[in-house]
C-alpha cells in the first residue's frame, strides 16, 4: 500500500475451490491443468481437507467447488460433502462423470451435495471419445440420467473449440433431451494443457461469430426449459474478462498438494511464492501472504490499466494471460486494445483455422513428464508463434 | 408465465437455496456455480416464500416488520414486483 492512498479493504474469499487430485482418468486436451502435474507432491489427506473447509468458511466462503482432476478418484469425497453440507456451503461437483455409478450417485446425494456438473467432450461418442482419450460417452449419458433421477440439478457443460463448435446445436439437443436445467457452452480457456495446444483448438473467426449465433437461437428456443450460459473465447475480443473478479477479491483455489492459489492458473507465474495449507491459516494465507497482496486492488497496476476509467470493471484482466504473452504479469491483459502488445493476440486470433495441423497433444502423465517444474516457465516463456 | 395474484402460494425453487450469511451480513440466493446477495428487503420477502403462505398472507407479515412503511398500498405493489422478476428469475415457482 502506497502512503497517503485509501486503505485497501480485504473482502472474505466466497468462493472455494478445492482442486482436490490431479488424477483423471481422461486425457482432455484443454485441460487448465498445470503440465506438469504428473511431478507434483502429495495431495493433501482427509484431516486437512477438512481443516481447510472449515477455515474458508469462517472466513465466509459458501459456495465450495470440488474438482481436479477428477475429484470421484478420492474415495473420502463423501466425507468432504458431509461436513461442507454441516458447515453451510452450497457444494458443487465438477466431474466427467467418471468413477461413479448409480449407488454413488445416490451416496453423494445422501452425504448432502447440492449439485453435480458433468462435462461432455462432444455430443457423440466417436468425437467424444477420441478427445477424451478413452471410452467414456456412453457412461456420461447413463450418469446424466442418475444426476436427474437423484433430484439434483443438472447442469452439463461443453468446452468448446475448433473441433467440435460446430457441435452447439447438437449440445444444445442432447441437454434438452436429458433434461438438463443450466448448459456451458463454455470456449477453451487457453492455460495449462489448452496453451499447449492452442494452434490445434483455437476455432477461426467465422466459425466463432457462427457458434456464437447458434448459441443465441438456442438460448431463445429453450429459453422455458433451461438456461444456456455462453462462454466467449476472449482471445478475440477488444477488453478482457475481469478475471476471477479481481485478485485475491472473492475466489480461492487449493491445489491438491495445499498449494494456495488467488487463480487456478496461478502457479505458473514466475516470482511468486504461493503459500501452502499445510504451513499456514487460510486467514493468514488469504488477508496477509505477499502472494495475495501482490495484485489486489489497483495499487501494482501500471499504464495503460492505471489511469484507465474501466479498471474497476475488469482489474486489468488475467494475471497469467498477460504473462503468457507479454513476459510480464503486471503488464494489462493484452486481450485489451489498449494494450501495447495486443497484436500478439489478435494475430493468434486472426491465424487460427489457418494454420497448418498440429498434432494434439493429450493431457497424460506420460506427456506431463516432459515438463519438468522447473523447466516449465522457461518453456512457456516462448511467445506464441502464430505462423 | 401465470401472473401472481394474491391467494397464489409460492416457494422457492427447487434449484435454489436461500440462507443467512454472517460474512457478508445479508441473506444470498445459492444455485449451481452461483450466488445472488441480496438487499434487505429482498432476503425478507424470498425467506418467506415457504410453501405454506399465500402472497397476501406474506405482504401482512412484511407490514408487521416495517410498520413504518408508507401505505399498504405502496408497499403491496412493491412487493408484487419483486415476486413478479424473482417468478420471471426462474427463484420462485407457484404450488
Ligand atoms: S479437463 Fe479432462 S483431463 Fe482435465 S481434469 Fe477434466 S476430465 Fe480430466
Ligand atoms: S487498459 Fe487495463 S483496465 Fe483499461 S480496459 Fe484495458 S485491461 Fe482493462
Amino acid at each position: 500500500m502506497k502512503a497517503g492512498s485509501a486503505p485497501f479493504r480485504i473482502s472474505p474469499p466466497l468462493w472455494l475451490l478445492a482442486e482436490l487430485t490431479y488424477a483423471c482418468p481422461l486425457q482432455c486436451p484443454y485441460c487448465s491443468n498445470p503440465l506438469a502435474f504428473a511431478r507434483h507432491r502429495a495431495e493433501l489427506d482427509t484431516a486437512s481437507w477438512l481443516r481447510v473447509l472449515r477455515e474458508a468458511r469462517a472466513l465466509g466462503a459458501c459456495q465450495l467447488g470440488f474438482s481436479g482432476g477428477e475429484p470421484l478418484t478420492r474415495s473420502d469425497l463423501e466425507v468432504l460433502i458431509a461436513e461442507a453440507r454441516r458447515l453451510g456451503y452450497y457444494s458443487n461437483l465438477i466431474t466427467s462423470g467418471i468413477g461413479m455409478d448409480a449407488r454413488r450417485v445416490a451416496a453423494l446425494r445422501n452425504a448432502g451435495l447440492d449439485h453435480i456438473q458433468i462435462s461432455f467432450q462432444a455430443s457423440e461418442p466417436v468425437l467424444n471419445d477420441y478427445l477424451a482419450g478413452t471410452q467414456a460417452f456412453a457412461h456420461k449419458l447413463e450418469m446424466a440420467r442418475q444426476v436427474k433421477a437423484n433430484g439434483f440439478p443438472m447442469v452439463l457443460c461443453f468446452v468448446i473449440h475448433r473441433h467440435n463448435i460446430e457441435q452447439i446445436e447438437l449440445f444444445c439437443e442432447l441437454a434438452s433431451r436429458l433434461g438438463a436445467d443450466y448448459v456451458e457452452l463454455a470456449n477453451t480457456q487457453y492455460h495449462g494443457w489448452a496453451w499447449l495446444n492452442r494452434q490445434t483448438l483455437l476455432p477461426s473467426r467465422s466459425q466463432l461469430e457462427q457458434a456464437e449465433a447458434t448459441a443465441q437461437r438456442c438460448q431463445q428456443r429453450y429459453a422455458s426449459s433451461m438456461k444456456i450460459l455462453y462462454v466467449i473465447a476472449d482471445y478475440f475480443e477488444q477488453r478482457p474478462k475481469a478475471c476471477v473478479n479481481g485478485w485475491g477479491s472473492v475466489f480461492l483455489d487449493i491445489a491438491p498438494d495445499g498449494t494456495a492459489l488467488p487463480c487456478h492458473s496461478a502457479a505458473e507465474l514466475p516470482g511468486l511464492s504461493f503459500p501452502n495449507v499445510r504451513n499456514a491459516s487460510l486467514a493468514e494465507i488469504w488477508r496477509d501472504s505477499a502472494a495475495f497482496n501482490r495484485f489486489r486492488g489497483f495499487d501494482w497496476m501500471r499504464e495503460p490499466c492505471r489511469s484507465c476509467p474501466e479498471k474497476h470493471k475488469d482489474f486489468g484482466g488475467c494475471r497469467c494471460q498477460a504473462y503468457l504473452f507479454t513476459g510480464d504479469p503486471s503488464n494489462a491483459d493484452p486481450v485489451c486494445a489498449k494494450s501495447p502488445e495486443h497484436q500478439r493476440v489478435a494475430a493468434l486470433a486472426n491465424a487460427a483455422g489457418n494454420t497448418p495441423a498440429r498434432p494434439i497433444r493429450f493431457r497424460n502423465s506420460c506427456n506431463s513428464r516432459i515438463f519438468t517444474t522447473a523447466s516449465l516457465s522457461d518453456r512457456l516463456k516462448g511467445r506464441p508463434r502464430t505462423g | 408465465m401465470a401472473a401472481l395474484t394474491m391467494q397464489t402460494i409460492i416457494q422457492l425453487a427447487p434449484t435454489y437455496r436461500l440462507q443467512w450469511e454472517q460474512a457478508q451480513d445479508a441473506y444470498v440466493l445459492l444455485y449451481p456455480e452461483g450466488m445472488v446477495t441480496l438487499n434487505t428487503t429482498a432476503g425478507e420477502i424470498l425467506a418467506r416464500c415457504d410453501g405454506i403462505h399465500s402472497v397476501a398472507e406474506i405482504i401482512a407479515d412484511l407490514q408487521r416488520l416495517y410498520p413504518e412503511a408508507d401505505a399498504t398500498a405502496q408497499l403491496t405493489a412493491d412487493v408484487l414486483e419483486f415476486m413478479e422478476v424473482a417468478h420471471n428469475e426462474g427463484w420462485l415457482c407457484a404450488i
